[in-house]
């Protein structure tokens, strides 16, 4: 697979680059954040997201979706990142249609195509820490008549408070820190004994520690198979991992561009600060850094399209890569714009703060630096 | 298209397995293991010549030329897969070549028929070892500001002049050269010659380098006549040859990683440093660093794919190739410095055998060239200020 964009990606993206910046600008976030907005998104939005196509990409077409890929997906949410639109659409429309896509049955049967619809809000509850660890699951799912018994809690539940379903990953045998002996739930919103303390976050989005008191599911709600939930939580993670590297890289372009166009208009000591070396070279620096991020990504996200066996490597590279350069992105657009790069009223803050949440999501810098060391052998 | 291309991939495959031999696929030990072909060259092995000799029949060693000036006239998709077939099995490059590299992709541009039919075959067959004159002692990032004159004498040129940095001009047949023809217009007065390095006048002297090598020369002309015939492009129109191939020289720099390895540098140490009880290399501070380059290496691997994958098809930004001789010489920089790290007090000796002459230490030494040659990184990161950026005044 060549490594550009093909006619019908490029299609995709000359819809979605227009109607994302129009529907879901900076200012949207502004509005919501001003408002004190509960949901932390607009659920109008997300059903102009169905309307377009969008929440159906990784939906297969026999569910109602459009059976692309992690392509197709990459390109809304390099929009998405870029305009710092609020979207549940990466743990919704990414990750979760991933992970019931491989699973399959007829939890994916339920699912699925409400996710293509714009009718499902899908929460991902994993990590246990304030690190990202997926394998030290220790949330405990005992045998409960015909189904399980749920007690335990978890953290930085994206969309928690208002999500309809809560793909759960829970341990049914071995210890913390195993692979095998997980197994992935669909638990829905309105369960007996699941309590969401939402918490308003950096960058305006809000995320809830979950308690689970004995929460009573039947059997069918059980994602894949029982103690093999890794087979369905390894394609979650992959993709949420694929999905946030991209959503990062529209936030690090977007941060770039910005501040470009500032070293074109700021004038002092009589000239343009663009004109003076010492920007020029960090500019061109941070414009080389992106242009390999990029390539990463779309590397990842096309192996893991292809179902390559190195996908799982360059989904580590992506994330750890594209984590260094937006952060660069973010932190030379705030000192390069000077003092107004500090205020709430200029932008350039506001992708600071969607860097630092998306850097910590499905694991940091160094989570996934760590990862490569250990898939060398070191 | 993928079905033919599947089947080349098939046939490519068995050829090589046919006609690469094993000890081909071995890495180079020296730098003296690289064949460079020309009127003095040696091979160092039997399986050398063999695998030469079979490349050329093929039209391998450049196999994206056309087939009358010597190539296999392969596609880009083709010549893409003829290059991941071969690095599958480690093959060794045939035929190392300043005329592969430079010369020959000028030619094709801007040579005649007559030039390309001749000096192409030459170069495709290894029989020409050609140098680059570009660098003069005062004209080194500005390079347009080169002084080395060549006086129209009528049917030929007289040149004085000196150059330097001109790799292995000790070695060289002939050379391309830059010389002035017109001292009052500094851009269009410069023409791009090609002489003989065995003319009357014409000297080389070594110069000795920190690695302890001598891969690049001082060269002086003293009086050299050229034949008015021996130029590519235009007279005095030198520049616009120079600058294309300049470009090109960056895309091929970028295109191998700037002779980057493209591997985990941890997973080479695991074996030599020794794993702890975690599975993890001893030195925590030394894995971290190993593990953020390691990062670096494969996003730039990514990079240099869908570098190549868009300069193909014209979809790159022209001057995309400084960011990515930028980026793939540092890169490479790093490397060494990784590699020295981990060769600990093994790493600095200089003489022995075990260290074969002190490889390690004379390659990191080397690397430091990297971001100098070819234009240095400064450079780099002007041309992209200037020209991808658009940032004012660059």
């Amino acid at each position: 697979m060549p490594m550009y964009h093909t006619d019908d990606q490029a299609m995709l993206k000359d819809s979605a680059s227009p109607f994302i910046a129009e529907a879901g600008p900076v200012a949207h976030l502004r509005s919501l954040r001003d408002s004190n907005d509960p949901t932390g998104f607009s659920r109008d939005l997300w059903k102009q997201f169905a309307e377009m196509g969008f929440t159906g990409i990784l939906v297969p077409e026999d569910k109602g979706g459009l059976g692309l890929g992690h392509v197709e997906a990459g390109i809304v949410l390099e929009e998405i990142g870029r305009n710092l639109t609020p979207s549940p659409f990466l743990t919704t429309a990414v990750a979760a249609a991933s992970a019931l896509k491989a699973a399959g049955g007829a939890v994916a049967d339920e699912w699925l195509p409400r996710i293509a619809a714009g009718d499902a809000v899908i929460a991902l509850a994993i990590d246990e820490s304030q690190r990202h660890r997926p394998e030290r699951v220790a949330l405990k799912a005992e045998r409960s008549g015909n189904g399980f018994r749920l007690s335990g809690t978890k953290t930085f539940v994206l969309n928690g408070h208002v999500a309809d379903m809560l793909l759960v990953a829970a341990r049914t045998a071995g210890a913390a820190g195993e692979e095998s002996g997980i197994t992935l739930f669909a638990v829905p919103r309105d369960a007996a004994g699941l309590s969401a303390d939402p918490r308003r976050l950096v960058d305006s989005s809000i995320a809830s520690k979950l308690t689970l008191d004995g929460v009573e599911v039947t059997a069918d709600a059980v994602v894949g198979e029982v103690d093999a939930g890794w087979s369905a939580l390894k394609p979650l993670l992959a993709a949420a991992r694929t999905g946030a590297s991209a959503e990062l890289l529209g936030v690090g372009q977007g941060a770039m561009d910005m501040t470009m166009t500032y070293l074109k208009q700021r004038k002092q000591f009589g000239r343009l600060i663009g004109e003076f070396q010492s920007l020029q070279h960090r500019a061109a620096h941070l414009y080389s850094e992106m242009e390999i991020a990029r390539s990463c990504v779309m590397k990842a996200q096309q192996l893991l399209d292809e179902g390559n066996d190195g996908a799982e490597l360059m989904v580590s590279v992506a994330k750890a890569k594209v984590g260094q350069t937006t952060n660069l992105a973010v932190r030379e657009g705030v000192q390069m714009h000077g003092g107004i790069g500090m205020t709430d009223e200029y932008d350039i803050g506001l992708y600071m703060k969607r860097d630092r949440a998306l850097a910590e999501f499905m694991g940091d810098v160094n989570y996934h630096t760590d990862r490569v060391a250990r898939m060398n052998g070191y | 298209m993928s079905d033919n291309l599947e089947s080349f991939r098939r046939e490519t495959r068995a050829w090589l397995e046919a006609n690469c031999p094993a000890e081909m696929r071995e890495p180079l030990k020296s730098e003296d293991d690289t064949y460079w072909g020309g009127r003095k060259a040696e091979f160092k092995s039997p399986a050398q010549k063999a695998w030469f000799e079979a490349c050329v029949a093929k039209g391998y060693t450049v196999p994206d030329w056309p087939k009358e000036y010597g190539g296999a006239g392969l596609s880009a998709a083709e010549t893409k897969v003829l290059r991941e077939e071969m690095a599958r099995i480690n093959a060794r490059s045939p035929l190392s070549s300043f005329g592969i590299w430079m010369l020959g992709p000028a030619l094709l541009h801007f040579g005649t028929e007559e030039q390309k039919r001749h000096y192409l075959n030459q170069i495709a067959r290894g029989e020409i070892r050609w140098c680059q004159g570009y660098s003069e002692p005062g004209s080194g990032s500005d390079l347009v500001s080169l002084q080395t004159f060549g006086e129209d004498k009528g049917d030929h040129w007289v040149v004085n002049g000196q150059k330097i940095w001109t790799s292995y001009a000790d070695k060289a047949d002939w050379i391309f050269c830059l010389v002035r023809t017109d001292k009052s217009n500094k851009y269009q007065g410069i023409t791009f010659m090609l002489f003989d390095m065995e003319s009357a006048g014409v000297t080389t002297k070594p110069i000795l380098l920190i690695s302890g090598n001598s891969p690049f020369c001082e060269t002086f002309f003293d009086n050299v006549k050229v034949p008015k015939d021996q130029y590519v492009g235009e007279i005095n129109r030198g520049w616009d040859v120079a600058k294309y191939l300049l470009g090109h020289e960056r895309e091929m720099i970028s295109a191998n990683g700037a002779g980057a390895d493209m591997v985990s540098a941890g997973a080479l140490y695991a074996k030599s440093l020794g794993l702890n009880a975690a599975g993890e290399l001893d030195d925590p501070i030394l894995r971290a660093e190993m593990a953020k380059f390691d990062v670096d290496v494969f996003a730039f691997r990514a990079m240099g794919e869908r570098f190549m994958d868009m300069w193909k098809t014209g979809r790159a930004h022209p001057a995309s190739s400084n960011m990515m001789k930028y980026a793939g010489t540092e890169l490479n920089k790093r490397r060494f410095e990784l590699v020295m790290s981990g060769s600990g007090s093994d790493g600095l000796e200089w003489e022995s055998e075990e260290s074969r002459q002190g490889a390690s230490a004379r390659a990191w030494l080397r690397t430091k060239a990297n971001s100098i040659e070819g234009g240095t990184s400064e450079v780099m990161l002007n041309v992209v200020a200037k020209r991808i950026l658009d940032l004012p005044g660059a």
